[in-house]
């Protein structure tokens, strides 16, 4: 079956758990013992009707303040397709958590109040959607049923989106659903109130809509994850190398330059976890490869295609989003995760700060915070094998290690 | 052009390969840990795949509560031979005998809690700094918050508000000496895809997962197998129903459900069809709201 990817984007307020909460009943992805469990809780909580997020929101802390704190992964699926929601909250330190949830989506639901149209909010999440390269986009227009079910409302609201939505250069389309996730209007089945609506429900959206994936078929690459040598009797010589295919297509004979050494050798076999041999390997297949040649090669080294490499340097030139409570540091001194590498590295550069709020660059700033985004000059101990962010989006992010604390401090792009 | 594309379970068999291979390669000293459940047996299964034609080159563990089915046994030893693993085994006996725990008493008694221990002991005894648990995020709301890569403190503890922010395919595996980490290579598969990949792997099973005839009684609207290690209340009566288990933990907290699907089809259907979660047969996970948050906090699996 196929599988979708994808994240929500909004708050609480605009009813972004009810809408989720709503996607999973109708598709009875609600257990009955669950949905007990949420009908006490709300009862206990004098919430007076049953509070849906308490499905979405497990974690102590988040029930007793009301709010989501953390991504949430839920799962559905229907006859056509099987879903993964990340879930991400809308308020508490909503850029680091919405940056996680949508590096490994296909496409972003971005929830709108019908009363209160194209918010600082909606731009904020449609830029990161968007900086995350997620191509195609959903405007939930929400709460119909608080505007009458206005076709005016709605048209204005998918106006005003588009206005700002022209700047968003990696968004391939938006799909704009008005809708009402308390009633479920048009969420599962198409809404009768809204006659005038000639789309789609979401979840029919949802289950057809083409991706087509994220992967890139084009440009050969393989990072090595681990090398397997069984030193066993049956499997003697066996030298192979596993890892997951980050781009392109990779053939038995096909003539692949093994980075950085730079030695040319030919593909040998190309097996499935378990030792099925592939005619052909492709992202994001995990496989091993032999080679025809005895070569030198260890963890974090690339094999790609010997007519088409990456770029390899030490200066690379990237969007980050900051994580970490302790501010980036003028000059700082990270570790960057890479592919299958890990190197020292140091900030050389910020060049400026993205105003999520305007969409404005600030140029002389010093630092970033965290949930802020800018870009920066990085330079690393040892070349890096990356393409551009927009070109492959494994070989073109990195995430930055506090090398004291071990934390994640920071998540890059390479532009 | 041909259709580059992966099906469902070739994507969660892909990411859940390259999990355990990055825990391989970031880890000095990593173990997989081996309940007999069906998730765990996925997991080890995924494990002897991941690292074809070489062994798996870290061990399983086992934390036995000494209160287990003799087909989890039987099964466990046998699974083990077959992929050639090395096995080791944490007893909470012996944490009950060196006084690191006190065993519940009553009828409600069970070392489902006191498993921690020994899993933190055996870890620190080991030295592991890696732990591979075949936890889901669709099984329970604490669990869907949980990294691939899931960092421990000095205590084992887990804390939920504080964790790594997880990308891409990039997973952070630093510690600090005497931290460690628990790893998910499973998070995102849910039950019914656990099943569909049993099936189209041929993957056996302890019989306990199938239809059998069986001595059990009634307790907070689920069957507890009748055994010697859990007393009955003079209200409880045993009766001989036909049932099968739907998780397999240990014998005291493990309910059955009356079932009659007797192989893998009829499981899938059942599955497919049933409205309760198959943790709802968990009395371990009804002892509060948060159960599951507060055991893991502390450093269940």
């Amino acid at each position: 079956m196929d599988l979708l990817r994808f994240a929500t984007a909004g708050s609480v307020d605009d009813g972004k758990s009810t809408l989720i909460g709503r996607l999973l009943y109708d598709s009875k992805s609600i257990f009955e013992d669950q949905l007990l469990a949420v009908e006490e809780s709300s009862r206990r909580r004098g919430d007076g009707v049953v509070n849906l997020a308490l499905l979405t929101d497990g974690l102590k802390a988040e029930r007793e303040q009301g709010i989501t704190i953390d991504v949430a992964y839920r799962y559905f699926a229907t006859p056509r397709r099987k879903f993964i929601i990340a879930d991400t909250p809308g308020h508490i330190q909503y850029t680091r958590n919405m940056v996680t949830g949508a590096s490994t989506a296909d496409l972003a639901i971005i929830l709108v109040d019908a009363r209160k149209g194209v918010i600082e909010q909606t731009k904020r999440h449609s830029f990161v959607s968007n900086l995350l390269r997620i191509r195609h986009l959903v405007l939930a227009v929400n709460k119909m049923d608080l505007v009458d079910f206005s076709e005016d409302v709605f048209k204005n609201i998918v106006a005003q989106f588009h206005e700002f939505a022209s700047r968003l250069d990696n968004v391939a389309d938006i799909t704009a659903i008005p809708l009402s996730a308390l009633n479920g209007d048009n969420v599962v089945e198409k809404s009768a109130a809204m006659p005038w609506y000639e789309g789609s429900s979401l979840l029919y959206h949802l289950e057809t809509v083409y991706t087509g994936g994220t992967s890139n078929h084009v440009d050969a690459r393989f990072p090595v994850q681990w090398i397997i040598r069984p030193l066993s009797n049956e499997w003697h010589d066996f030298r192979g190398y596993a890892g997951r295919v980050s781009g392109g297509v990779f053939k038995p004979g096909d003539a692949v330059t093994v980075l950085p050494s730079g030695f040319t050798t030919k593909v040998k076999k190309i097996y499935m976890p378990g030792g099925k041999e592939l005619n052909e390997a492709f992202p994001p297949q995990s496989v091993v490869m032999t080679l025809e040649n005895e070569i030198d090669i260890s963890r974090g080294d690339m094999l790609v295609k010997a007519n088409n490499p990456p770029v390899s340097s030490q200066d690379i030139e990237a969007m980050v989003c900051w994580f970490s409570q302790k501010p980036m540091e003028p000059r700082g001194k990270y570790l960057v995760r890479h592919t299958t590498k890990e190197a020292k590295a140091i900030v050389q550069e910020l060049r400026y700060q993205v105003d999520i709020e305007t969409l404005h660059k600030k140029e002389g700033v010093t630092s970033l915070a965290m949930n802020e985004i800018g870009r920066i000059t990085l330079r690393s101990a040892s070349p890096l094998f990356h393409d551009s962010y927009r070109r492959n989006r494994s070989t073109g992010s990195f995430v930055l290690v506090d090398p004291g604390t071990h934390e994640t401090v920071a998540a890059g792009m390479v532009v | 052009m041909p259709q580059y594309s992966l099906d469902h379970l070739d994507q969660l068999e892909a990411e859940a390969i390259y999990i355990l291979r990055e825990t391989a390669a970031q880890f000095q000293n990593p173990a997989l840990l081996f309940s007999g459940g069906k998730d765990s047996i996925v997991m080890a299964h995924l494990a002897a795949k991941a690292f074809w034609p070489a062994k798996i080159p870290f061990p399983l563990l086992h934390v036995d509560t000494g209160h287990n089915f003799t087909e989890t046994l039987e099964y466990r030893d046998a699974f083990v031979e077959k992929i050639g693993a090395r096995l080791v085994v944490g007893l909470v006996q012996d944490s009950i005998e060196k006084g690191r725990v006190k065993e519940e008493k009553g009828p409600f008694a069970s070392r489902n809690k006191l498993q921690t221990v020994t899993l933190l002991d055996t870890i620190e005894e080991q030295k592991y700094d890696a732990c591979l648990g075949g936890g889901r995020r669709d099984e329970e709301k604490a669990r869907a918050k949980e990294r691939f890569f899931s960092h421990r403190d000095e205590f084992g503890q887990w804390d939920p508000k504080n964790q790594r922010p997880e990308l891409w395919n990039l997973f952070n595996g630093k510690y600090h000496p005497g931290e460690h980490f628990r790893v998910f290579p499973l998070s995102n598969f849910t039950e019914m895809d656990v099943w569909m990949y049993i099936k189209r792997e041929e993957i056996e099973l302890p019989s306990l997962y199938f239809a059998h005839e069986r001595d059990v009684f009634s307790r907070n609207g689920s069957f507890l197998a009748v055994s010697d290690f859990v007393p009955m209340l003079d209200t409880e009566q045993a009766e001989r129903l036909t049932v099968r288990f739907r998780t397999i933990g240990d014998i005291t907290c493990t309910g059955a459900v009356e079932s009659s699907a007797s192989n893998l089809d009829e499981v899938i259907a059942e599955v497919a069809a049933a409205r309760q979660t198959e943790r709802g047969t968990r009395s371990d996970d009804k002892r509060s709201e948060t159960a599951m948050e507060d055991r893991k906090r502390e450093g269940y699996f």
